[in-house]
């Protein structure tokens, strides 16, 4: 007890930096997050992926006691966040999405109070936040009202905010939504160095997988308020399509639909096993297989007297998963 | 962590930016050494809001017009009681607290200008002390900090409070040096302590407004919001709380020499009055400032009876209002409370 209240570590070696276990929050009736377990090592970046309204932004709330559990406990740096909010602010960042600065004070300023709050001395403060904003490229900007900052400034005013307190682990809620494709890869580029020369654990939170990928050591997706898996990305696809059928997509020239020949043609082809086409695209027809028959199913469709303009043997990169498992939950997501 | 001593040392950190524990500090853990270097979270806040609001162009519109009524009404009260004086020495008596009672015909005295203006200035500077920071982001950032949630409401309502403060406070002296200028007769002490208390009781009615606002600002997402419904309350109050207490009440008993019943009847209707801070805060002010005030409420012949018609004494009036200043008191307390309440409830999000 002593040793949590001095604010010196009371996480034991070994111990994870973040560990939820069996998570449950409800709105209502509505289940927000789902009996979540996870772990996360210091020195790790953690990405956190999913659609909106999936309960990513609830669980960083929860984790920094700013919501209340139903169920489940939350251990962030060794201490119950639900029960000591405070020790675990003073030793985590938090960055909300879409984080706002007083306008009509200075970045420079808007650092200045937020050191304050942490109880940093005056010295101390101006000195680091001159350190932080020559960092973050903010230098010039820095006696500028916060009001007049980009988008993607005010990100990385908010990056250097976090980093005041000289945390142990920062927590980012969506940092890249918002910014131009540029901006987001400095930005993520930032982040890894950080994390990389101090040492800091980061927790970060995103819909665009593809983007946040390049940066994380491990991500968790996370849908409908649970984890559907958890590992590195390559782990992730092996472990999201194991077992499933190989899939070849031929376009056929012509006019109107041809769906209805090809399934003739491929009628005889061994391992076929369904041929679609979607509506929209009817030149488009998609063959599910059973093992790899591609060179069969060509053979087929020439032989039928079709044009084959194109054909490709489908593979599960990281935006496919993406679109099986956020699109595709899209519909029952979106209730928050 | 609950040990009485810590507790203490807690709070007396929290005031007074951590001085030095009297005698007690060996137990003091280095930790504990650094924050009291920084000063605390709530004294940092108390100071920001503080610099805001002087800042504001809100605030100095509020000042600007407090100011103009104050001499327009000086200006009046003044040139009427100079034909007045010494006329009798009855009127002599506290002639300096006239100043504030006394109006010129056109113009109201300063004190009812205060119950009208005091609610403008709390709701101005408290209607949107929550929701627009929840708006601009700025208080899912905040929360994120190592500071307590109470110390948010609390340093959002001593900034404020201080600023009216000294406002009043400034306002108010300016007026009596005027008034000494402008009458050449000096207060006397008692006087004094009569307009200091005056101001005093002022800026708690003005806290009710203010505690008034930032529940509302609490409660109410958008700062328009929360800025119509403290306008519609102030309004109810000050326009047609009367009115419904009159509905409320009914009419006075049918026979008017039945004495039990219309006390009883006026003690009524006095006590639905009431429930109004400004009612309040007008019959508290009245006592205050118009020392030959006597009593409040309904008085029989039998009372008045043998009664001698002087003003009363200093400690008298103020033992006259006490319940009204606990009553308002208690009213924002109750205001208070009740934005404690929904706050601590409250998921802070971002921007919602």
């Amino acid at each position: 007890m002593a040793a949590v209240v001095n604010g010196t570590a009371a996480r034991t070696d070994g111990e994870p930096l973040i560990q939820l276990t069996n998570l449950t929050k409800m709105y209502g009736d509505f289940t927000a997050v789902n009996n979540l377990s996870l772990s996360i090592s210091p020195g790790e970046i953690f990405g956190l992926l999913g659609p909106n309204g999936a309960g990513k932004s609830t669980t960083i709330l929860m984790m920094l006691g700013l919501a209340e559990p139903t169920s489940g406990k939350v251990r962030v740096c060794g201490v119950d966040s639900t029960r000591q909010p405070l020790l675990v602010k003073r030793r985590v960042g938090y960055l909300p999405d879409d984080v706002g600065f007083y306008e009509d004070r200075t970045g420079l300023e808007n650092l200045l109070y937020t050191a304050e709050l942490n109880r940093i001395p005056p010295a101390e403060a101006r000195r680091r936040a001159r350190e932080l904003l020559e960092r973050i490229g903010l230098k010039e900007a820095a006696e500028k009202r916060a009001g007049t900052y980009s988008r993607g400034m005010r990100q990385r005013l908010g990056l250097a905010d976090v980093l005041m307190k000289k945390p142990e682990a920062i927590i980012l809620d969506e940092p890249t939504l918002g910014i131009d494709p540029e901006g987001v890869r400095e930005l993520l580029q930032l982040i890894r160095s950080l994390s990389r020369d101090e040492g800091l654990t980061v927790l970060l939170s995103s819909h665009q997988l593809h983007q946040v990928q390049q940066i994380c050591d491990r991500v968790g997706l996370f849908v409908r308020g649970s984890l559907l898996a958890l590992g590195t990305v390559e782990e992730l696809s092996a472990q999201l399509f194991a077992g499933e059928p190989l899939v070849v997509e031929a376009e056929i020239g012509g006019d109107g639909s041809p769906l209805a020949a090809v399934t003739e043609a491929l009628a005889s082809v061994d391992g076929v096993l369904q041929v679609v086409s979607a509506a929209e695209q009817p030149q488009l027809v998609t063959v599910s297989c059973s093992r790899d028959v591609t060179a069969s199913i060509a053979r087929a469709i020439v032989g039928a007297g079709m044009e084959l303009l194109s054909l490709s043997k489908k593979r599960y990169g990281l935006d496919e998963i993406y679109h099986r498992y956020f699109e595709g939950g899209k519909r029952h997501d979106r209730a928050v | 962590m609950t040990e009485p001593f810590d507790v203490l040392r807690g709070i007396r950190a929290r005031f007074f930016g951590g001085g030095t524990p009297g005698g007690a500090a060996p137990a003091a853990t280095a930790a504990a050494e650094g924050e009291r270097a920084a000063g605390s979270p709530f004294l940092a806040i108390v100071r920001k809001e503080i610099s805001d609001h002087v800042r504001s162009w809100r605030y100095v519109i509020l000042v600007a017009l407090m100011l103009l009524t104050c001499l327009a009404s000086l200006y009046t009260a003044s040139s009427a009681m100079r034909s007045a004086v010494s006329t009798d020495n009855a009127v002599r008596s506290f002639f300096f607290l006239k100043l504030f009672t006394a109006s010129g015909g056109s113009l109201p005295p300063f004190i009812t200008f205060v119950s009208f203006l005091g609610p403008l200035l709390g709701i101005g500077l408290g209607f949107d002390a929550i929701n627009s920071e929840r708006s601009k982001g700025t208080l899912s950032r905040m929360m994120a900090q190592p500071i307590h949630r109470d110390d948010v409401l609390n340093a959002k309502f001593v900034g404020a409070l201080s600023v009216i403060g000294v406002m009043f406070f400034a306002l108010g002296f300016l007026v009596m040096g005027l008034g000494i200028v402008l009458l050449g007769i000096p207060p006397t002490p008692e006087e004094v302590w009569r307009l200091v208390l005056f101001l005093l009781l002022s800026t708690v009615y003005v806290g009710f407004w203010l505690g008034l606002s930032i529940l509302l600002s609490v409660r109410f997402r958008q700062a328009a919001t929360s800025a119509l419904s403290c306008i519609g309350i102030w309004i109810f109050f000050s326009v047609f709380f009367s009115m419904l207490v009159n509905l409320i009440a009914g009419p006075g008993p049918a026979d008017p020499n039945n004495a039990e019943a219309v006390i009883r009847h006026t003690q009524w209707v006095q006590l639905l009055e009431r429930i109004s801070p400004s009612q309040l805060f007008s019959e508290a002010t009245t006592t205050l400032l118009v020392p030959s005030v006597r009593a409040l409420g309904p008085l029989t012949m039998e009372q008045i009876v043998g009664a001698i018609p002087s003003p009363l004494p200093l400690g008298q009036s103020l033992l006259l209002v006490w319940p009204q200043l606990t009553c308002m008191i208690a009213e924002t307390l109750i205001c208070f409370a009740i934005s404690y309440v929904l706050f601590m409830r409250q998921e802070i999000r971002s921007r919602n």
